[in-house]
């Protein structure tokens, strides 16, 4: 790391040292979860009460709020994921295995909410629940990738071995996310093309695109308070015979 | 707009809140979970250090 400044190198260790973490991620979370409340109510009132009703879809379609971002959040995290991979194989950085590892759950879950909503969505609009089509088939993987994440991290007990494992996997997995991105352009999908990527002329109103661009944000910030909750959790699992964890019972008890 | 119609959600009631419910339980789930297990960890840890003095 010799082609980092000195300075810059010593304020990245001692961020990244589990203690200051800590108190860092306790600062952080009640003003993310301000931020965060401020960015989901009026995204939900002008998705569901200010955007008017779509001509074709009905209401149907407002599930779109919470669909697209879910779907956006999958492929987010993932990418993060492997990135943090990268750095805890290269670095052998504590902090990025416990940030890899802790964002799997939240990762899976926003995969499972965009396949769910999107089932739901589908079936009043194509007539279907599922199809095997190119989109839904990726996106299914993706879902998969996360829980050999998960168990993947559960099932060896050395938790930097673990680590370790879990960081290959992440990196291999990559490969999945422009597969997903690209699939409805690649192939003949049931599933549409993307409406609001083409920045240039969105084919979506700017009244119907707002609530979607705020909720998007919204459920990045979920994720930073979700993410800081889970690292916490994790960071007192692996450290808890270290002093710092002695001192913070203390405090506590 | 009255109250009745906006949950009716023009007759895809069903689709719309079953989508929005999922999504509130595993969001909930996945911020809560950590919380609760974190604060039974630090019981634990609590006292396991005590009982040794």
């Amino acid at each position: 790391m010799s082609f980092i400044p000195a300075p810059i190198s010593r304020f990245f260790h001692r961020t990244a040292s589990p203690p200051h973490f800590y108190a860092l991620a306790n600062r952080f979370i009640p003003w993310l979860t301000v931020l965060f409340l401020l960015l989901l109510i009026p995204g939900l009132y002008g998705g569901l009460i200010m955007a008017p009703t779509d001509y074709q879809q009905g209401d149907s379609y407002r599930i779109i709020y919470i669909h697209v971002p879910a779907a956006w959040m999958s492929l987010f995290i993932y990418v993060l994921m492997a990135v943090m991979g990268g750095i805890a194989l290269i670095w052998r950085m504590k902090l990025a295995e416990v940030m890899l590892i802790s964002s799997a759950p939240i990762g899976a879950g926003f995969t499972f909410i965009a396949l769910v909503t999107g089932s739901l969505w589908g079936k009043p609009m194509w007539g279907t629940w599922w199809v095997w089509d190119a989109r839904l088939t990726s996106e299914l993987i993706l879902l998969f990738l996360y829980l050999g994440v998960i168990s993947l991290h559960g099932a060896i007990e050395d938790k930097r071995n673990a680590a370790r494992a879990v960081s290959i996997l992440a990196l291999v997995g990559v490969v999945n996310i422009p597969i997903i991105h690209y699939s409805v352009e690649w192939w003949n999908t049931l599933h549409q093309g993307p409406t609001v990527s083409k920045m240039d002329k969105p084919s979506i109103h700017i009244s119907m695109l707002i609530p979607l661009l705020l909720m998007a944000v919204a459920f990045k910030v979920y994720y930073a308070i979700a993410l800081l909750q889970a690292a916490k959790l994790e960071l007192l699992k692996r450290e808890s015979s270290a002093q710092w964890v002695k001192n913070l019972l203390e405090k506590t008890v | 707009m009255t109250l009745g119609s906006f949950l009716d959600m023009g007759g895809y009631a069903f689709y719309v809140w079953t989508s929005y419910g999922i999504t509130t339980a595993v969001l909930l789930f996945n911020l809560l979970a950590p919380i609760v297990q974190r604060k039974q960890l630090l019981r634990q840890l609590a006292l396991k250090q005590k009982r040794p003095q």
